[in-house]
C-alpha cells in the first residue's frame, strides 16, 4: 500500500493544492447558491467546517470496525447527524441566517466534499490526521466561498458584509447577485487559478531541467 | 463446532450491521437531546417572527408600516383554538388582532405536507373568515429555484382578497376566476400544497372563529402557542 500523507501534508493540501472547490470541483451546488453575499457564504463555510470536522473524527475513531460494503451507510448516518445539529443550532441562535440559507444547510448531508474526505482520509488514517485533513479542506472551502462571495457582493450590491464600500453612484450589477453571476464569477476565478497553476508547473519543469 | 457458530454469527445480518444499528441508536439519542435543548428556542424565534408579521398580514404591508411609523400599535392576543374535525381534535395557534378594541382580523398558524417537507405558514383572515388578507411562509424546505418560489411576495400576494367560502383552486396559467391562483411553473405540487393547507385550515376554522362562540372552545393561552397539533389515535 502506498504511503499515506502525514497530518501536515493533509492540512496543507486541502487549503490550495487540493482545494475542494478550485482543484477538485466538488461541492459546487452550495458554492454557487449561497455566495450572493459574504455573510451567508461564511455561515455556510462554518457549518461545513463543523460537520466535516466532527464526521471525519468520528469516522476515523471507528475506522477499524467499518465493513467495506456498509461504510457509505455509516458515513451518511454520521454526516446527517452533525448536519441536523448544525441546522438546529442555526435555527435557534442565528434565525435570520437560517431562514436565508433555507434548505442549503440540510443539503450539506449530500455535500460530496465531506463524504469524499471520509472515504479518502478518515476511514484510513488516525483521528489527528483526519482532524487536520478536515480543517485544511474546510479552510480551502471557506477561501473558495469567500473569494466568490467577495466579487459577487462587491459588484452586485456595492457592499461588503452589508457595509457600503463602493461609491454611492455604483449602479450595482444585478446579474452578479442572481444565479448567472455565480457561474460567471466562478468560471473567471477558476480560469485564474488554473492559469497560476499552469505557470507554477511550467516553472517547476524548467527548474527540473 | 464452536468456531463454526462464531462464523455464522459473523455472517448473519446482525453480525454485519451491528455498528450501523448501534450508531443509529446513539445518534438518535443525541439528536433527541439537541432537540430538547434547542426546540423551545427555535419555537420562540418563530413566535417572535409571527408577532412581527401579524399586522401586515391583516392590514397589508403599506398600512401596517404606516401605522408602525406612527406608533399606532395593534393589540395581538395569541390563543389556542381547538377544532373538532371528523372525530379528531385539532389545535391551531391563532392571533386575534384588534386596534383600539375594534376587531381587525385573525392570523392563523397552520402547517401541512409540501413537496419536500412540512410547510408552515401564517394566514391572515378577516374577522368573519370570509376573505384572505395575507399569506406568509414561516418554514419550508421546497426545491431551491422552483418550489421555494412560494416565498416570493408576488406569488403570495395572489391570495390576498380571495374568498374562502369556496376552496381556492390552483390553475397552471391564466387564473381569472374568483378563487383561482396561478401555479408556479415547475412547482405545481408546492403550489397546490400551499393552497391545500389554506383550504383545510379555513374550512376547519370558519365555524369556530367566525361565530366566535366564546370561551368554551377558544382557550386564551399566552404562554404556549404552537400548533397545529393533532391529538388523535387515528393518525
Amino acid at each position: 500500500m502506498a504511503e499515506q500523507p502525514t497530518t501536515t501534508e493533509r492540512f496543507i493540501q486541502g487549503i490550495l493544492p487540493e482545494n475542494p472547490v478550485y482543484r477538485q470541483l466538488l461541492g459546487l451546488c452550495p458554492t454557487l447558491a449561497v455566495t450572493a453575499n459574504l455573510q451567508s457564504a461564511l455561515t455556510m463555510a462554518g457549518a461545513v467546517c463543523f460537520v466535516m470536522f466532527c464526521a471525519n473524527v468520528v469516522i476515523s475513531l471507528i475506522r477499524n470496525l467499518l465493513k467495506p460494503h456498509l461504510r457509505i451507510v455509516v458515513f451518511t448516518l454520521t454526516i446527517a447527524t452533525f448536519v441536523t445539529i448544525a441546522d438546529r443550532f442555526l435555527a435557534a441562535y442565528l434565525y435570520g441566517m437560517s431562514k436565508m440559507l433555507g434548505p442549503y444547510i440540510p443539503l450539506i448531508i449530500v455535500n460530496c466534499i465531506i463524504i469524499c474526505r471520509c472515504e479518502v482520509c478518515a476511514s484510513k488514517q488516525s483521528p489527528i490526521t483526519a482532524a487536520g485533513d478536515a480543517l485544511g479542506q474546510s479552510i480551502g472551502f471557506g477561501i473558495a466561498l469567500f473569494s466568490i462571495a467577495f466579487v459577487r457582493e462587491l459588484l452586485g450590491t456595492g457592499t461588503l458584509f452589508g457595509f457600503q464600500v463602493m461609491p454611492e453612484t455604483w449602479p450595482g450589477w444585478g446579474i452578479m447577485v442572481l444565479p448567472p453571476g455565480a457561474f460567471l464569477t466562478f468560471g473567471i476565478l477558476l480560469a485564474g487559478v488554473n492559469r497560476i497553476t499552469m505557470y507554477q508547473d511550467a516553472r517547476k519543469k524548467h527548474r527540473g531541467l | 463446532m464452536h468456531s463454526n457458530f462464531i462464523d455464522q454469527v459473523k455472517k448473519s445480518n446482525l453480525g454485519q450491521a451491528w455498528l450501523v444499528l448501534l450508531l443509529t441508536i446513539f445518534f438518535g439519542g443525541s439528536l433527541a437531546g439537541v432537540q430538547i435543548k434547542l426546540g423551545p428556542v427555535i419555537e420562540q424565534n418563530k413566535i417572535n417572527e409571527t408577532l412581527e408579521k401579524v399586522p401586515e398580514l391583516i392590514m397589508g404591508k403599506a398600512l401596517a408600516e404606516k401605522m408602525a411609523a406612527q406608533q399606532q400599535l395593534t393589540d395581538i392576543r395569541p390563543m389556542r383554538v381547538a377544532v373538532d374535525y371528523e372525530g379528531r381534535q385539532i389545535v391551531y395557534s391563532a392571533y386575534e388582532t384588534r386596534y383600539q378594541g375594534k376587531m381587525l382580523g385573525w392570523v392563523v398558524k397552520t402547517a401541512g405536507r409540501g413537496y419536500a417537507d412540512t410547510i408552515e405558514l401564517l394566514l391572515g383572515l378577516d374577522p368573519t373568515i370570509s376573505r384572505i388578507t395575507g399569506l406568509y411562509i414561516l418554514d419550508q424546505k421546497e426545491t431551491p429555484g422552483l418550489g421555494n418560489k412560494i416565498l416570493e411576495e408576488k406569488w403570495r400576494n395572489q391570495f390576498i382578497g380571495k374568498s374562502v367560502n369556496n376552496p381556492v383552486l390552483v390553475v397552471k396559467t391564466g387564473a381569472k376566476g374568483e378563487g383561482e391562483i396561478n401555479a408556479i411553473s415547475g412547482a405545481t405540487i408546492s403550489s397546490s400544497s400551499v393552497t391545500q393547507i389554506i383550504n383545510t385550515a379555513t374550512s376547519q376554522l370558519r365555524p369556530v372563529l367566525a361565530a366566535d362562540t366564546g370561551p368554551a372552545q377558544i382557550k386564551n393561552d399566552r404562554e404556549k402557542t404552537s400548533g397545529p397539533e393533532i391529538n388523535s389515535d387515528k393518525e
